[in-house]
């Protein structure tokens, strides 16, 4: 017997009871849909992290205060940390660098024009932050060097925050008040979205100096700031960009190199390595929770073969007594546990590539299908179902051909 | 030996160990021609199902040797053993054994699925399955199932099964025990028929009007043959 015909056999064998046949598909079906839908939902959600790790700008290196991650580090606030003049000079003696900025969330703020008042966060900026952070400017200027030197109060609206207090009129050089201090608007930033969970639109930008004198929550800190964002010139600049920055702020901050670092340098490669070793779990997981769905709809196959090779004890033992070898018989069952589980890892895959879509459309979560788990879990299924479908098949060849056909 | 298509020497068939051993065959010795058409006879527990079993080369004998047209078969193993049940031997049950939800031209072409020395097409195999049934009676009917058919025509069905791949030998095992008397009789035209045209036919029946039908009558009682030995 051919395979084309072993496999026309095995698909009678398989329609003959159809509803059995597909509850035992079922296993499978979940299991092979369950890992293209998780592995989307993982994929797409790296996807949406890489993202805004590039949207944080491009070739940046971040220092922190304090350990792994600046605000949320153990020290926090509590160290003396970073401040605008470990800024500025990096801004002065490194080398390879576009341009440095410092940021300090000033605080959230009333922010008032004669027609409308919102609440919004008030951000401490310097002047290269468009560039460094990759915020386009909409119209007008961004403030400058002599702006920070002057302490001007002058102010830059994110996009939204525009819309909201000045509808279609033209904002620039209108007088805004943010908590108690007014502010003359010197330019609208482009819109930028959400990156990570920071509204990149939903802000009011102060000359740092201006945030340290005049708003609340920044004034606490003295001149201190949470995070210093670099930009590299290029790619190959970073490392060394790094160095250079490194033994500034340790000289600056009275450290040999033996002493442990008041601050954290890293760039967004780190946050990517940080990030794909938590995925790593993550998916290794994943391939746990696979591996068992796929070995209990193997054990289901198993099951229902050898349920199948006794009720069809006749059958065999007719088609022994025809000429067929132990070796045929057991291709017949082989191929027929493998056909209900390819079968059922076809639909699964077709199930688990339309649930990742469903997912992505109906949550937030964003959703890639990656071939390579369409290929791993179908190849998984192919070989459960040979794994599972050996010992009944095996079971099937070895019956004896007079007992066989005594069978009722 | 080769002037015989079947020759069997000492055939011993022992079931269970040591005391509870039984002998259901002990010591046959059985030469039958090509062409010729026996019947097997004796009593329930006479041995003669172990007998057909062997001859059949559904089962191996204990010791002794069983030649079938030449080659020893006695000593195959179960890959070889089907192989030779594909080419040369034809069977008809008592209880037909077709494929209940295969209709009959399918399980005509059975046997045709499982031929290892010649590969046919799917047209070949459908021709001749057409053409066995034909010569059964049974053209018209190709296409309809086991559960359609009254046994009479299963029992040919099965007949044309055991035809289809032109075998040396036709064994049949109580071919008329399930059907009434008209029916049987149709079927025992069929096989003086094949006889006629040349077949070999060994039949296994408790019939003794069954039996009279057939050239020579192997008389079996407990394992051994009493009558009918030599052709």
């Amino acid at each position: 017997m051919n395979l084309w015909q072993t496999i026309q056999v095995a698909w009678e064998g398989i329609a003959i009871n159809k509803v059995r046949s597909f509850l035992t598909m079922l296993g499978i079906i979940i299991g092979v849909a369950a890992v293209i839908i998780m592995m989307g939902v993982s994929a797409g959600t790296e996807a949406t992290i890489a993202d805004q790790i590039a949207g944080l700008g491009s070739n940046l290196i971040m220092v922190s205060r304090g350990f792994g991650g600046g605000e949320h580090g153990g020290r926090g606030f509590e160290t003396e940390g970073l401040n605008y003049e470990d800024a500025l000079a990096i801004g002065e003696h490194v080398s390879g660098i576009n341009g440095v900025v410092a940021e300090q969330i000033a605080s959230s703020q009333i922010v008032r024009v004669d027609s409308a008042t919102i609440e919004t966060d008030v951000i401490g900026a310097m002047p290269d932050f468009p560039e460094v952070r990759g915020v386009e400017l909409a119209d007008g200027r961004f403030f400058s060097q002599q702006d920070l030197d002057r302490k001007a109060k002058v102010a830059v609206l994110g996009y939204s925050t525009a819309q909201e207090l000045f509808g279609d009129a033209d904002p620039i050089g209108q007088s805004i008040t943010a908590g108690s201090v007014r502010l003359t608007v010197v330019g609208v930033m482009d819109e930028k979205g959400l990156v990570g969970q920071t509204d990149y639109d939903q802000r009011v930008y102060v000359p740092l100096t201006v945030a340290f004198d005049r708003f609340s929550f920044s004034r606490r800190f003295g001149d201190r700031v949470m995070t210093i964002y670099v930009q590299a010139e290029s790619q190959d600049t970073i490392e060394s960009a790094i160095t250079q920055i490194d033994a500034l702020l340790r000289r600056r901050h009275d450290l040999t190199a033996m002493d442990e670092a008041d601050f954290t340098i890293y760039t967004q490669e780190d946050i990517i390595e940080t990030q794909e070793a938590t995925t790593a779990a993550f998916r290794s997981l994943l391939a746990w929770v696979a591996g068992v769905s796929l070995l209990v709809g193997g054990i289901g196959i198993m099951n229902i073969m050898l349920v199948s090779v006794t009720e069809r004890t006749r059958e065999i033992g007719i088609r022994q007594a025809v000429g067929a070898a132990p070796s045929d018989i057991r291709l017949q069952f082989l191929v027929e546990a493998l056909v209900l589980s390819l079968v059922g890892g076809l639909i699964g895959v077709a199930v688990g590539v339309g649930g990742s879509w469903l997912f992505g459309q109906t949550s937030d979560m964003r959703t890639v299908v990656v071939l390579n788990s369409i290929l791993l879990a179908f190849g998984s299924a192919a070989g459960v179902g040979i794994f599972f479908g050996f010992y009944p098949a095996n079971r099937a060849s070895q019956l004896d051909p007079i007992e066989a056909l005594r069978h009722e | 030996m080769n002037e015989h298509l079947i020759e069997v020497q000492d055939l011993t068939k022992v079931y269970g160990m040591g005391a509870a051993a039984v002998h259901a065959l002990d010591g046959v010795n059985l030469t039958i021609h090509e062409g010729e058409f026996v019947a097997i006879m004796g009593p329930s527990g006479s041995g003669k199902s172990t007998l057909m079993n062997i001859l059949g080369c559904l089962d191996r004998p204990t010791e002794g040797q069983y030649w079938l047209g030449g080659e020893d078969v006695s000593k195959l193993n179960k890959a070889q053993l089907a192989g030779i049940r594909n080419r040369q031997i034809g069977f008809v049950f008592q209880s037909y054994n077709l494929l209940p939800r295969s209709t009959a031209i399918k399980n005509v072409m059975l046997p045709l699925l499982y031929g290892r020395r010649e590969r046919r097409s799917a047209s070949e195999r459908e021709t001749l399955a057409r053409q066995a049934l034909e010569a059964v009676g049974l053209g018209d009917r190709t296409d309809h199932r086991p559960n359609e058919m009254s046994g009479g025509e299963q029992q040919r069905v099965a007949i044309a099964r055991a035809l289809v791949n032109e075998p040396l030998l036709i064994m049949a095992d109580e071919p008329t025990g399930n059907l009434d008397t008209s029916s049987s009789q149709e079927i025992v035209d069929i096989l003086c028929e094949l006889h006629e045209r040349g077949r070999t036919i060994v039949m296994i029946t408790h019939e003794p009007g069954l039996g009279a039908q057939s050239q020579r009558i192997v008389n079996l009682l407990d394992g051994r043959v009493v009558d009918g030995e030599e052709g």
